[in-house]
């Protein structure tokens, strides 16, 4: 089995102006997508989650605050998953909630040092 | 007894003091039916333990001074022979000392269990044989290599160093979890002998809970989780062959007493930020001591097993995190994530397959029965698979 990452981009949606019922909803989505994955036995690592502010470092020293403007989609956060294949990686990452809010997931062969 | 005496002459006595248990126990059986029952058997049974310990390790500092007189330091020779202490304190110390000596990573883990039964639980090895479903021999000679082990790898009783408690923790929580589920789950039809096995695990993880280092909060999930469990012990068993599956259980059976325990410790596993799989097993084992469902409830259990899916991945925790799918999400989006399992050579995920189509394609239902019937390893759970086929009509 190889490793994957799968990488969710998503539009910078503002979660604090989310009613509590909605975003726990969406919480619970993404709880169930990965449950799903885990329980094929496929979840290599749960990755880390990543905050949605933060700030962007560019040539000439330049540092601007996020939320990241200037990119159309953030980076949300990853997961690390075990598959034999890129196709059975992609098929993984199917159902992911990303994808309904205008998302993507974004699937990266991981490189065996 | 064994751990206290064991604790002051060192492991490589174990046997003899296991020798001196059973010779007090035996000298007690020949004088109480002569005389009937002394006034505290208990403190009787002490002071004849004693005796015998300081007995024999005295004639075989004789024995030991007569053969090798030469290489008898003075030192030694004045070293004088310490009475063995039976009071409560040294017997709680000992007992969690022997704890960490027998669940040493150098044993075997199914041996851990065994030895843990024979000399902190007291139990005769016909008894361990048939709580293993094994025989006495097997059973023996696992016990002998196991001894062999504490001799040759030195192992002393006494706690870890410090630094290494945390670690070490983890495997004994693991053996009275292992000890615990051997009595819940097993196979063999003695319902006394399965009791104890878990009222044994529990009063080990209670022994844990006095001392400060051991005393940690996936130390109390662990106990909530057996409390919770154990708290369903009388509902699940008739006295016949098979358990009562939960959905058939009369809720006024369980233990509330346990329940409120289970509680107890659970709030107290709530303390600082681990999450232990303890903890998530906890959690989902209190939520289904509440027998009404409720779509709380299930959305509860099917994160708590999502988030253990996570820490501790197996085939069975994926069969019952597809079972809450399907009480939580319907049976669609279970049926859709069960089709992805592929346990293929394992009967309750045809059971499960089974459970998800009947009533919405039963054709389909009774071939996933089919097949569980004939993986299905006992003729009890044949007959339980065949009850649901003969349901489907």
């Amino acid at each position: 089995m190889k490793e994957f990452a799968l990488l969710f981009r998503f539009p910078n949606l503002d979660h604090s102006k989310m009613p509590p019922e909605d975003y726990k909803a969406l919480a619970r989505k993404w709880q169930d997508w990965a449950g799903g994955i885990a329980a094929q036995g496929k979840m290599s690592s749960n990755g880390l989650r990543l905050a949605l502010e933060g700030k962007v470092l560019k040539p000439g020293g330049v540092v601007t605050d996020g939320p990241f403007v200037e990119i159309r989609e953030i980076l949300g956060s990853f997961i690390v998953v075990k598959a034999d294949s890129m196709e059975e990686a992609t098929t993984l990452a199917h159902g992911c909630p990303a994808l309904d809010t205008n998302g993507s997931v974004e699937i990266r062969p991981i490189f065996v040092a | 007894m064994v751990a206290v005496i064991s604790k002051l002459f060192g492991l490589e006595h174990i046997e003899t003091a296991e020798d001196i248990v059973s010779e007090t126990f035996l000298k007690a059986t020949e004088t109480w039916e002569k005389q009937g029952l002394p006034p505290n058997p208990t403190a009787w049974l002490y002071v004849v333990a004693k005796q015998k310990t300081l007995y024999h390790f005295r004639r075989n500092k004789i024995l030991e001074q007569k053969v090798k007189p030469e290489i008898r330091s003075r030192q030694q020779e004045t070293v004088d022979i310490e009475e063995p202490n039976f009071s409560q304190e040294n017997i709680k110390d000992s007992q969690l000392q022997m704890l960490f000596a027998v669940c040493n990573p150098a044993i075997a883990s199914e041996a851990q269990i065994g030895l843990a039964l024979r000399i902190l639980c007291g139990f005769g090895i016909d008894e361990i044989a048939e709580a293993f479903l094994s025989n006495k021999e097997t059973i023996n000679k696992r016990l002998f290599r196991a001894k062999e082990k504490l001799r040759t790898e030195n192992i002393k009783m006494e706690l870890p160093p410090e630094q290494e408690i945390a670690r070490r923790l983890d495997n004994v929580l693991h053996i009275i979890y292992l000890l615990f589920s051997e009595g819940y789950y097993s196979q063999t039809q003695n319902q006394i002998l399965r009791k104890d096995l878990c009222v044994e695990a529990l009063r080990l993880g209670l022994t844990l809970t006095t001392y400060e280092k051991t005393s940690r909060p996936k130390t109390n999930a662990l106990i909530a989780l057996m409390c919770f469990h154990a708290s369903r012990f009388d509902a699940r068993q008739t006295g016949e062959e098979s358990p009562i599956l939960y959905e058939q259980q009369d809720a006024g059976l369980w233990d509330k007493e346990l329940i409120e325990q289970g509680i107890h410790f659970l709030y107290l596993s709530a303390q600082g930020d681990e999450v232990s799989s303890y903890h998530l097993e906890a959690q989902i084992a209190y939520w289904h001591c509440i027998k009404e469902d409720s779509k709380e409830k299930w959305e509860n259990i099917l994160s708590l097993y999502n988030q253990l899916l996570l820490v501790n991945y197996s085939p069975s925790v994926a069969l019952n995190r597809t079972y809450a799918l399907y009480k939580a999400n319907g049976r669609q989006e279970a049926l859709v994530q069960a089709e992805k399992l592929r346990l293929d050579n394992n009967h309750f995920y045809f059971i499960l397959l089974g459970e998800l189509y009947k009533g919405m394609d039963n054709v389909k239902a009774r071939l996933h029965l089919q097949r569980a019937y004939e993986l299905a390893k006992t003729q009890t759970e044949k007959q339980g698979i065949q009850e649901k086929i003969d349901d489907l009509g």
